[in-house]
């Protein structure tokens, strides 16, 4: 019979609390958040050259994680080409970035489903721990100041409505 | 004034009692708060992420079973379709046409046919890690209708490496007799499933799943006798049976467009039977367009309680069913699949067909018509089209 | 006395389990350590643990009727229970 909780109850409640707030702000800052600065790479394109995110200072650049064996990556890449297509031009920059481990199905399923954008091949998953992503497909909207100002983790229909009224807003 | 006071105490001390348990109760809910706090975390870490609905899919089967001389073969049918990126409902046509000769068909009564049909509807929804499916089926025999209704939950947790099911489902079947409109019985099932899937590497994962099984009626055939002391007797089986089994399976990516499985399966119920079930398979990518399964399944089991080949002594439950008798089947199987066309993402057909050999040993389990144990071996055949679009 | 000490149990198990407590050894939360990145292998259709839901059906209807061992399959639905 206690009249207040043991000390020995008292510890492992603490640490419990402690654990669960522990793992609720772990989850929630990544290191990959709005407002900081969007960790610099290169990466081979699927035709030949690198390329670098630093030298697309001065546009608002869309990084979207994609990988041949993910549906909703897969569902979403028509989405994003024609994001592509009518944003290119005001300054707009999409790259795709690929997780396959095979290069050759990357280059055939992009080439099938008709993107026009820049296709990163990501082979190592240098890039993909350096964003520490969480979910496939991870979109990361970085400003023309070089910082990240959105993240959307996964792909559900409708995604593609929120991400044309950020890049507008970042356009301006 | 005494006896006030000595009712005052023991007032007191079951208000104090009742104190004590009213705190206790308090703090036994600030604990199953804060677990609920620690659980809900771990949950919430997944964040947007989300479980897909299954594919849009069809099927489209042939199947035909032949063996103890028991032919049994008929179409069947599915299709799966999302509505909205919401639901994912699939509907099922299954026809068994049996022509039955069976060692225990033939030896008491005489050879018949009868088609068995079976309809089935369910739906699929997915509410960010969790999915949920509702299913109902009916079964029609000419002397046998059996109901079914389930419902399942799977929840993905720990970043999407483990998955989490839990499932439930209530059958409930109407029993007849051919040639007797006065018997009619009833059978009522239970089965309540928990599972648990775990990715462990990159390239393997495990899964463990549990289920009860209680079933409640009419639970054998009122067409089948027992033997006692060499006399056929129409077969007593107990009114309740409940059965409990585990079962671990193991998968893995071997590297080279390949990958084995192996799985076990424990069972056991009160009526005595002990089972155990083990399989190892082996699948490949041959080129670009096939796909080769091939596997090696064997199970054994000991007798139900009340079994007997030839009962020497009245019981009150008595059965000669070879499905509770002792006896062990080893099967050997492959399967071939030839992909048409596919286009990733878009749509997907392929060609399959499958065959899988048993062969059954019984132990305590004769064949009248020889004296001796009985064997048989059986092929099963089936030849499908499936088609992602 | 048992019935309080139970929640604690289970709660300095999960706890431990999940780690992080200074009355433990310390060691990390445990992380999801398959990134979804590193997932390629397991999404293939070889790898699923049930590819297509009918022929399987019509096998657990055949071991069904002919042995007495039933369920924790992963196959979904009832059978038929039927003779």
């Amino acid at each position: 019979m206690y009249t207040t909780l043991p000390s020995s109850f008292q510890r492992p409640l603490r640490c419990i609390a402690a654990i669960a707030l522990a793992f609720a702000a772990s989850s929630a800052a990544p290191a990959i958040a709005p407002t900081s600065a969007a960790p610099d790479f290169t990466l081979r394109t699927m035709g030949g050259p690198n390329m670098r995110l630093q030298e697309q200072r001065g546009r608002v650049v869309m990084v979207n994680f994609w990988a041949t064996w993910c549906g909703p990556c897969r569902q979403e890449m028509p989405q994003l080409d024609r994001l592509y297509q009518k944003y290119k031009s005001s300054g707009f920059v999409l790259l795709g970035v690929n997780v396959d481990d095979d290069a050759m199905k990357a280059a055939d399923v992009a080439a099938k489903l008709g993107v026009s954008f820049p296709v990163l091949l990501d082979t190592d998953k240098a890039v993909s721990k350096l964003y520490d992503l969480s979910t496939m497909p991870s979109t990361v909207i970085i400003d023309r100041d070089g910082k990240v100002r959105y993240v959307h983790r996964g792909y559900l229909n409708g995604y593609e409505e929120n991400y044309e009224k950020q890049i507008r807003e970042l356009l301006k | 004034m005494a006896a006030t006071r000595r009712s005052n105490a023991r007032l007191r001390a079951g208000g104090v009692a009742r104190l004590r348990g009213l705190r206790a109760a308090r703090r036994r809910a600030a604990l199953l708060r804060r677990l609920a706090g620690l659980i809900g975390g771990v949950l919430a870490a997944s964040g947007a992420r989300a479980v897909d609905l299954p594919e849009d899919h069809a099927e489209a089967l042939y199947h035909l079973y032949n063996g103890g001389g028991v032919t049994a073969q008929g179409p069947a049918l599915l299709v799966r379709k999302s509505i909205a990126d919401k639901v994912s409902l699939t509907g099922t046509y299954y026809v068994d046409a049996v022509s039955n000769a069976s060692i225990d068909v033939v030896t008491t009564a005489s050879p018949y046919r009868e088609t068995r049909q079976e309809f089935a509807l369910s739906g699929d929804y997915v509410y960010r890690d969790s999915q949920i499916t509702v299913a109902a089926s009916t079964s029609h025999e000419p002397d046998y209708v059996a109901n079914n209704g389930s419902i399942d939950v799977t929840q993905e947790v720990f970043g999407g490496m483990t998955n989490v099911s839990l499932g439930f489902s209530r059958g409930s079947d109407r029993v007849t007799k051919k040639g007797s409109p006065e018997f009619q019985d009833h059978a009522t099932h239970w089965q309540y499933r928990l599972g648990a899937t775990q990715i462990l590497t990159p390239r393997w994962l495990m899964s463990a799943n549990f289920e009860a099984l209680s079933d409640d009626g009419f639970l054998g055939s009122p067409y089948r006798v027992a033997r006692v002391f060499g006399a056929a007797v129409p077969e007593r089986n107990p009114r309740t049976r409940t059965g409990r089994a585990v079962k671990l399976r193991l998968i893995g990516d071997l590297g080279n467009r390949d990958a084995m499985h192996v799985e076990y399966r424990y069972f056991r119920d009160t009526w005595a039977i002990k089972a155990h079930t083990a399989e190892l398979g082996y699948s490949r990518y041959l080129g670009q367009a096939w796909l080769a399964d091939a596997y090696a399944r064997y199970y054994t089991q000991s007798h139900a309680l009340f079994y007997s080949d030839n009962a020497i002594s009245e019981t009150t439950y008595v059965s000669r069913n070879r499905q509770l008798s002792t006896f062990n089947d080893g099967s050997l199987g492959a399967k071939l699949s030839y992909t048409v066309r596919k286009i990733p993402g878009r749509y997907e057909v392929k060609l399959n067909g499958a065959y899988e050999y048993t062969r059954f040993k019984f132990k305590d389990f004769t064949d009248v018509r020889t004296g001796s144990l009985y064997g048989y071996s059986s092929s099963v055949v089936q030849l499908y089209v499936s088609a992602i679009y | 006395m048992k019935t309080r000490m139970r929640p604690a149990i289970a709660l300095i198990a999960a706890s431990a389990l999940l780690g992080g407590c200074s009355m433990l050894p310390t060691f990390k939360p445990i992380e999801p350590w398959v990134k979804p990145y590193e997932r390629e292998r397991l999404a293939d259709p070889i790898m699923k643990l049930s590819r297509d839901s009918l022929p399987e059906k019509h096998f657990e209807h055949v071991r069904d009727v002919r042995e007495a061992a039933r369920g924790a399959t992963g196959v979904q639905g009832g059978g038929c229970g039927c003779n």
